[in-house]
């Protein structure tokens, strides 16, 4: 195991590294170079420094207050959803049938709602959620609770809440599925004759036995929805007001909205390091989980 | 060399941006010059995880820009003084991660 590395075979992937080059590394350069300049159009570009950085991160200035709560609400969006989908997606996982025809079903019904576009299950949200035409928004006004999404801050965090939850519970699911799959009958039979609890057997054996997938499910989750776009987008625009405004839309606001290249130039930097980080975080867990490492190794630090 | 120009006008390059990336370019040739004249082996730092010097580099930047912005956003002090505290912070990282 101690041979050094050859990486030479890295040349092989250069005509890889072209296309990543004319598709993110050139347009990435381009934002680091607007994000230290102010334009006005026209490509005319004024130095700046590092003046929108120190804007962004003042929360006082107009910029820094609006990434600052819309980073807020982007955290408290991926809370909330992490702490609904991951109980519910083990809960539907160990609930779904283990063997006949049943299994099929059920998978094909439970990747139903992965498969949808994303603008397609914002606007199947927005038409179904309406109180006058939608059918959910109308039985719940029917019922005496007032909700409509349009004008009230929490029935549209409701609205876009239970909305990822049902487009994304499926994949926390089916990978918690997929780990309870792997768990050989040999431990359950165990479990049996120890006369585990229900509980127990969920505690020490189906648990344990999920983590791997539910790290990754996790992951995979906050990343999504901390750069969640085209369904909060399409079902209230980010209002009522500024409600429903995370990250990405703040961002498209003021690339697009306002042409503050800079600005948003700046603010993307930041928002990619996050996620940069994230993904590191997210690869090196993916990569050492589970890898068993004898003890006198982990001395020789220096 | 004057039609590169006009031809790269929309990236709007700067002198400092232009420096700054020839510098992370210079580090990645650096990298490339090491991993084939000086080949290494992954080591197990305080992280508890196995790195290699493209690792600690890939830290280093990383964690250099989050240096930047918190000296940005909690200092007003010279941003100087935070590259100085990224060299500080990469030299620790090459050494103990």
């Amino acid at each position: 195991m101690d041979r050094p590395y050859d990486n030479r075979a890295w040349l092989l992937v250069l005509p890889v590294l072209a296309i990543v080059a004319f598709s993110a590394v050139i347009p990435l350069m381009t934002v680091v170079n607007y994000s230290v300049q102010d334009t006005f159009g026209n490509n005319q570009f004024f130095w700046n420094g590092a003046g929108w950085f120190k804007e962004l991160l003042d929360p006082s200035s107009d910029l820094g207050g609006r990434v600052l709560s819309s980073l807020g609400r982007n955290l408290a969006f991926s809370g909330i959803i992490l702490a609904i989908e991951v109980p519910l997606g083990i809960a539907v996982a160990l609930a779904m049938p283990r063997e006949g025809w049943k299994v099929a079903a059920t998978l094909v019904l439970m990747a139903m709602p992965l498969l949808v576009p994303w603008n397609v299950v914002g606007t199947i949200w927005q038409v179904f959620a309406r109180g006058d035409i939608g059918l959910l928004g109308y039985a719940v006004n029917k019922l005496g609770i007032p909700y409509n999404y349009v004008s009230d801050p929490i029935a549209a965090w409701v609205t876009i809440v239970a909305m990822d939850v049902w487009h994304w519970t499926s994949l926390v699911a089916l990978l918690c599925y997929a780990g309870l799959k792997s768990i050989p009958d040999a431990y359950y039979q165990a479990a049996r004759i120890d006369g585990a609890s229900r509980w127990a057997v969920f505690r020490f054996i189906q648990l344990p036995k999920m983590r791997r997938v539910l790290i990754i499910a996790v992951l995979l989750r906050f990343m999504d929805s901390f750069m969640i776009y085209t369904e909060p987008f399409v079902v209230t625009g980010g209002g009522p007001g500024n409600s429903t405004t995370f990250l990405s839309i703040e961002l498209v606001k003021l690339a697009l909205g306002q042409f503050d290249l800079g600005k948003a130039a700046a603010m993307s930097i930041a928002y990619n390091l996050v996620i940069l980080a994230v993904c590191w975080v997210f690869y090196t867990v993916m990569t050492n989980l589970d890898v068993e490492r004898p003890q006198a190794e982990t001395g020789a630090a220096s | 060399m004057l039609d590169l120009a006009s031809n790269f006008a929309w990236m709007a390059w700067t002198p400092q941006t232009g420096l700054f990336f020839a510098g992370i370019l210079g580090l990645l040739l650096l990298m490339t010059g090491l991993a084939i004249w000086r080949p290494e082996i992954e080591r197990i730092g305080v992280l508890g995880i196995p790195t290699t010097r493209g690792d600690r580099l890939f830290l280093s930047l990383l964690g250099s820009a989050f240096i930047h912005l918190a000296w940005l956003g909690l200092s007003g002090a010279d941003l100087w003084w935070g590259s100085g505290l990224s060299l500080l912070y990469a030299a620790a990282v090459f050494r103990f991660v």
